[in-house]
């Protein structure tokens, strides 16, 4: 089970958790679970079935953009990171 | 036929005056930036005949945004008061633009520069900031501009030589814009205005200039712009109800808050550049989006905006190809 981390703005629909245990072999199915798991979560993530377009999903450092995107595969000891755009002046 | 011969002209070796010139001090530019006219947009986007939209393009100012007015604000108080002096160095955190205008500043006036910024900060920002000369320290994406933000209290409170600025909880952030901003558009519209709309990151812009308009027409209404969501790619604009909210944020200021999703804010973005030439950032999308929305209720009226910045520091994100 992959790891997903959630950003502070985000841990609201998390109940408050800093990371997440998901199942799931690829970024796409590791993202649908952690969704599954927290409904709240998905109109912040998704357009419809597509991942907005700010939403940035890392993969051990890695954007997943770079790599195969939803496709990317993910191991039990990998950790997805959600980041977040930068707020203030 | 021959090429005239160049002829230097020989200065004597010593001037003890200066020249009269019209060379001016890199901070004397900053402010009086322009007032653009967008009636395509308002067209556009439905608005009365009777309804002009106009935006400050704070663009032209040397550091490239709005924040060259707060940070220039915040040095020069400091200075007044004490607090800043030569050979100290200033410490911020920063989601980019006030760090910009701090290195600018720090670089023209002899001061070291230390911002704290989150490391997903733009690629753009990030070069600019070193070609300045800033020192920089990064913190925990994951934590965005409020982990920066209690990074930087804390560096400061551990080290008593170094100048805190204090964006989002400094008076001076807020007051150029009463100095400065607000004067300029009361000017710039011939005392016409009726609705301000402008995005709100420290808040610094929307409380200064809204605080000077009220005093020159209580009846100019105030619209704060703020992200729909607490995630959103909004660069700039805080969420108010779920980030650090700074001391300088007077709700009672705003006569409505406007609400813009990402994605209405791109399509804006894209809209400006292709129909109105005018090539913006993120949060200056944002704030026109919800001036189209204020001007759609209206039958009459001048509304003005804020364009912080323009679009080059955003030219790696995808939407501009969408």
């Amino acid at each position: 089970m992959a790891t997903i981390r959630i950003p502070t703005p985000l841990r609201p629909y998390t109940g408050n958790n800093g990371q997440v245990t998901v199942n799931g072999g690829t970024v796409g199915s590791a993202l649908a679970d952690l969704t599954d798991q927290y409904p709240d979560l998905r109109p912040h993530l998704f357009e419809g079935d597509t991942l907005r377009s700010f939403v940035n999903v890392y993969l051990n450092q890695e954007d997943v953009r770079h790599l195969q995107g939803p496709q990317t595969a993910v191991a039990a000891d990998d950790t997805l990171m959600i980041i977040p755009s930068i707020a203030g002046g | 036929m021959l090429s005239p011969v160049y002829q230097p002209v020989y200065r004597p070796k010593s001037i003890t005056a200066r020249p009269q010139t019209q060379a001016q001090r890199l901070e004397e530019l900053i402010g009086n930036t322009p007032l653009l006219d967008l009636s395509h947009t308002a067209v556009a986007h439905g608005l009365s005949p009777r309804v002009a939209l106009f935006a400050k393009a704070e663009w032209f100012n040397p550091g490239g945004s709005v924040k060259d007015r707060a940070a220039l604000n915040i040095i020069r108080t400091a200075e007044k008061d004490g607090s800043l002096h030569p050979g100290m160095t200033l410490i911020d955190s920063t989601s980019g633009n006030t760090g910009i205008a701090y290195a600018m500043l720090g670089a023209a006036r002899g001061y070291r520069v230390k911002l704290v910024v989150p490391q997903n900060i733009s690629p753009e920002r990030l070069a600019i900031l070193r070609a300045y000369g800033a020192e920089l320290i990064f913190t925990d994406p994951l934590d965005g501009s409020d982990g920066a933000l209690e990074e930087a209290r804390r560096l400061a409170a551990a080290d008593p030589t170094l100048f805190y600025a204090r964006q989002y909880d400094n008076p001076a952030n807020w007051r150029a814009h009463y100095l400065t901003t607000a004067n300029e558009i009361w000017q710039q519209t011939d005392g016409t205005i009726t609705h301000f709309v402008a995005g709100m990151g420290t808040s610094g812009t929307f409380m200064g200039t809204m605080r000077r308009l009220k005093e020159l027409n209580p009846a100019i209404l105030g619209h704060a712009v703020q992200p729909d969501s607490p995630f959103n790619g909004l660069e700039g604009l805080k969420h108010m109800p779920t980030a650090i909210k700074p001391g300088i944020y007077d709700e009672s200021l705003a006569d409505d808050v406007r609400t813009v999703r990402t994605e209405d804010a791109y399509k804006m973005a894209r809209f400006l550049a292709r129909h109105e030439g005018v090539f913006v950032g993120i949060s200056a999308a944002a704030a026109v989006w919800a001036a189209t929305a204020v001007g759609q209720k209206l039958e009459a009226g001048t509304i003005v905006t804020i364009l912080p910045d323009s679009g080059l520091k955003y030219l790696s994100e995808r939407f501009w190809s969408e």
